[in-house]
């Protein structure tokens, strides 16, 4: 790395000497190391990035990790250099609940066919609540109320486990840690979550996640009704039922340009 | 649905107001499409029958022995007939055109569009009186070339497409001896009018016994897809324009506040069903014009997200007159124009008031169909790209103060072939079999304080369009 390329790279004013009143010294510091990461194009490490924004190598490392943490940079493994992460990206390229709407149209309206159940697309809402994007009812004609703009529990329905799982930063209450902690990292691994009666005794619902451009979870697709007809005896998902839930969130991932995801 | 294949084809804009599109890609297009479904089928199903709906009164004229077009299709866009329509609607005879094919002369319909053709293309005319050219709309073009073009092509054309030629008698479903006369058509070239349910012909082109057994203009395809079998059922369907349609039943209703009569379908042996159209031309192209025209939004959907920044419209009213105003209106010397401009409308009322003209124009509609059938609307079945935007939905809910509600299959043009292509070979045993597959998949109902809000808001919007139409006045 040339010594012209680093220098490119420093803020045009040195971090330190600027103190303005009344703002959070670590959001400018946080900033300040973004900046320097994204111009340097991942070819930084610690060392070179505290030299950057004149900072401490100690709290220069600590704001990095936590700028990990929340998935704002990335880290190469085998170099240690930093690059920016799929969070700050995902900042950019807001997904419109609308637009979520209409582009997963058609593919809700297929598996509210196809499965005979009542489809709900969500967003997260903060750390309680997740919000109602999409509906479609059940297809059997009986009276049922649209139910887009509705906040939903974020915890005890499959739509908000789903989105919590892949929430940046989540963090479970302290009294329920291990078990909720538990249950998350295994909606994130197996790909779909299911709540067995937990909002509503006797109905459940099966979701899976919905992934924007660059990968990031934008929604979570599902399915509610009976919990009967949605799980068997031992509240496993019924197969097929799951199949389809999860083909139709890769669907509209693929729809919304997930990628590979 | 089991299987999609689509193909786009190319528009032609020759001169500013024509538009045309290529009958010899149009066709190998539809063949394509069709051999990729057939492949496409899973686990080796088996087709039954072939259904057809296109876009109505394009007009395509071309050689019976060649099966080359004289020239390319005039689209239904196409406005080169204004002049031809406002020297024919001059003429003393000229009431004889409501009077029997129950439209009013307008460049819209193909009748005019077929005598330029005749005008204008060398020896078409002569050529037309031999028995040398044929004439159709693209449904017509696709089953003849289908049946085997010049070797045995069979030059029919279905009830719905044939209605809007202002060339059929629109009471005996016959081409009108006075109405070729008047536009100067010789019978030589035209199809036989045939039912919209029953065998057309059979599909050697594809397959060796596929029969095409339906045939509906898009409209009424998508009514019938609806399943809007009962008089007084009404569907929208909400594009680029928007199309109302309403069942009337057998009995064709006279119009005189601005809707018009038209056939919906008929089954084979069976009389015909009449229908109610309110077309209008501009409802999506509005939101796309505030992407395209105004940058004010980057995808048409994102129109909802800034129209709920606001509460209201903020007294701004959006009249999307761009070329005119079609039902009820009929104004085609009308240009748009945004009315209660203050400093207090933002970006937010704009989007609020571009979706609600969109409302206003179906209420319009609405009413001038009240007026004319005396029927009462239960419910208004919706379909279209614009059904996803729920400010809309319910606003046209408030507005006309009846249910709105979106099946669960979007497509439903498609669909409406694909039932009178079954109905007619006995996949289904009658239309009551049809309404059975048909499920709401959302309703929006209408608020009580809100319809009676709108309603005395209404004359608003009713004094904006009177502004447009003023506007546009020489």
């Amino acid at each position: 790395m040339s010594h012209g390329r680093r220098a490119s790279a420093r803020p045009p004013d040195a971090l330190a000497s600027v103190v303005v009143p009344g703002t959070v010294q670590s959001i400018e510091r946080a900033a300040a190391i973004l900046q320097v990461v994204a111009a340097s194009g991942g070819t930084l490490g610690v060392t070179d990035i505290a030299e950057a924004v004149g900072l401490a190598k100690t709290t220069t490392h600590s704001l990095l990790r936590t700028l990990l943490h929340v998935g704002y940079v990335d880290q190469d493994r085998a170099t240690g250099h930093y690059a920016v992460g799929a969070g700050i990206l995902r900042l950019g390229s807001h997904l419109d609940v609308n637009e979520l709407r209409a582009r997963s149209s058609n593919w809700a309206d297929a598996l509210a066919a196809r499965s005979g159940h009542a489809v709900r697309l969500a967003t997260l809402a903060g750390e309680d609540e997740v919000v109602v994007v999409h509906h479609v009812f059940r297809p059997d004609d009986s009276v049922q109320v649209l139910e887009v703009g509705t906040a939903l529990p974020a915890r005890t329905t499959a739509l908000g486990k789903v989105l919590l799982a892949h929430a940046l930063g989540h963090r479970p209450p302290r009294a329920a840690a291990d078990s909720w902690a538990g249950e998350l990292a295994e909606v994130r691994a197996r790909g779909w979550a299911v709540d067995r009666g937990e909002h509503h005794p006797g109905r459940g619902g099966i979701a899976a996640p919905v992934r924007g451009p660059g990968g990031m979870v934008a929604a979570a697709l599902g399915v509610n009704g009976p919990l009967t007809s949605l799980v068997d005896g031992r509240g496993t998902p019924r197969g097929l039922l799951l199949g389809m839930v999860t083909d139709a969130a890769s669907a509209v991932s693929r729809e919304l340009g997930a990628g590979g995801a | 649905m089991v299987a999609v294949r689509q193909r786009e084809h190319r528009q032609y804009f020759p001169k500013p107001g024509w538009v045309e599109h290529d009958p010899m890609e149009i066709w190998a297009n539809t063949q394509r499409t069709a051999a990729q479904v057939l492949a496409d089928l899973p686990g080796g199903g088996e087709v039954v029958a072939l259904g057809i709906a296109n876009q109505r009164e394009t007009t395509v004229v071309w050689d019976r022995v060649t099966g080359r077009p004289v020239t390319r299709a005039l689209v239904w866009q196409d406005t080169r007939t204004a002049d031809l329509v406002i020297e024919l609607a001059a003429r003393p005879d000229a009431g004889l055109v409501q009077e029997r094919s129950g439209m009013a002369i307008a460049g819209y319909f193909s009748g005019p569009r077929l005598r330029w053709l005749l005008d204008h293309v060398p020896r078409a005319r002569e050529r037309a009186e031999r028995g040398e050219l044929l004439f159709g709309t693209m449904e017509t073009w696709l089953i003849w070339n289908l049946t085997g073009g010049p070797d045995g092509g069979v030059h029919v054309t279905d009830v719905t497409n044939a209605s809007r030629t202002l060339l059929m008698d629109v009471r005996s479903c016959r081409w009108d001896p006075d109405l070729l006369d008047f536009f100067g058509i010789p019978a030589a070239m035209l199809p036989e009018i045939r039912p919209s349910v029953g065998v057309l012909g059979v599909a050697t082109a594809l397959s060796p016994a596929l029969p095409i057994a339906g045939a509906l203009g898009d409209q009424q395809a998508a009514l019938f897809g609806q399943a809007c079998f009962a008089p007084g059922e009404a569907k929208c369907t909400y594009g680029t324009g928007s199309f109302l349609l309403q069942n009337t039943g057998a009995e064709l209703v006279h119009t005189r506040s601005g809707s018009i009569s038209t056939v919906a379908y008929q089954l084979a042996g069976e009389p015909v069903h009449y229908a109610l159209e309110g077309s209008v031309a501009v409802a999506g192209a509005l939101v796309q014009w505030l992407r395209d025209g105004l940058g004010l939004i980057s995808s048409a959907a994102e129109v909802e997200t800034l129209a709920r920044t606001v509460a209201d419209n903020g007294g701004c009213y959006v009249v999307p007159a761009f070329s005119g105003l079609l039902a009820p209106h009929w104004r085609g010397e009308a240009r748009g124009l945004v009315a209660g401009l203050t400093s207090y409308v933002t970006k937010g009322h704009l989007a609020r008031a571009v979706l609600e003209a969109t409302g206003w124009q179906t209420r319009d509609v609405v009413q001038a169909m009240a007026a004319d059938s005396g029927l009462s609307l239960p419910s208004l079945r919706v379909d279209g790209g614009m059904t996803t935007n729920n400010l809309l939905m319910q606003f046209v809910a408030d507005a006309l103060d009846v249910p709105v509600v979106r099946p669960m299959v979007g497509e439903t043009v498609s669909l409406g072939a694909a039932y009178a292509a079954g109905l007619a070979v006995g996949v289904w045993s009658d239309v009551e079999a049809l309404r059975r597959n048909w499920h709401r998949a959302a309703q929006w109902t209408p608020t009580p304080e809100r319809a009676v809000a709108l309603t005395a808001e209404y004359p608003r919007w009713e004094r904006a369009v009177e502004l447009s139409i003023a506007w546009g006045a020489p």
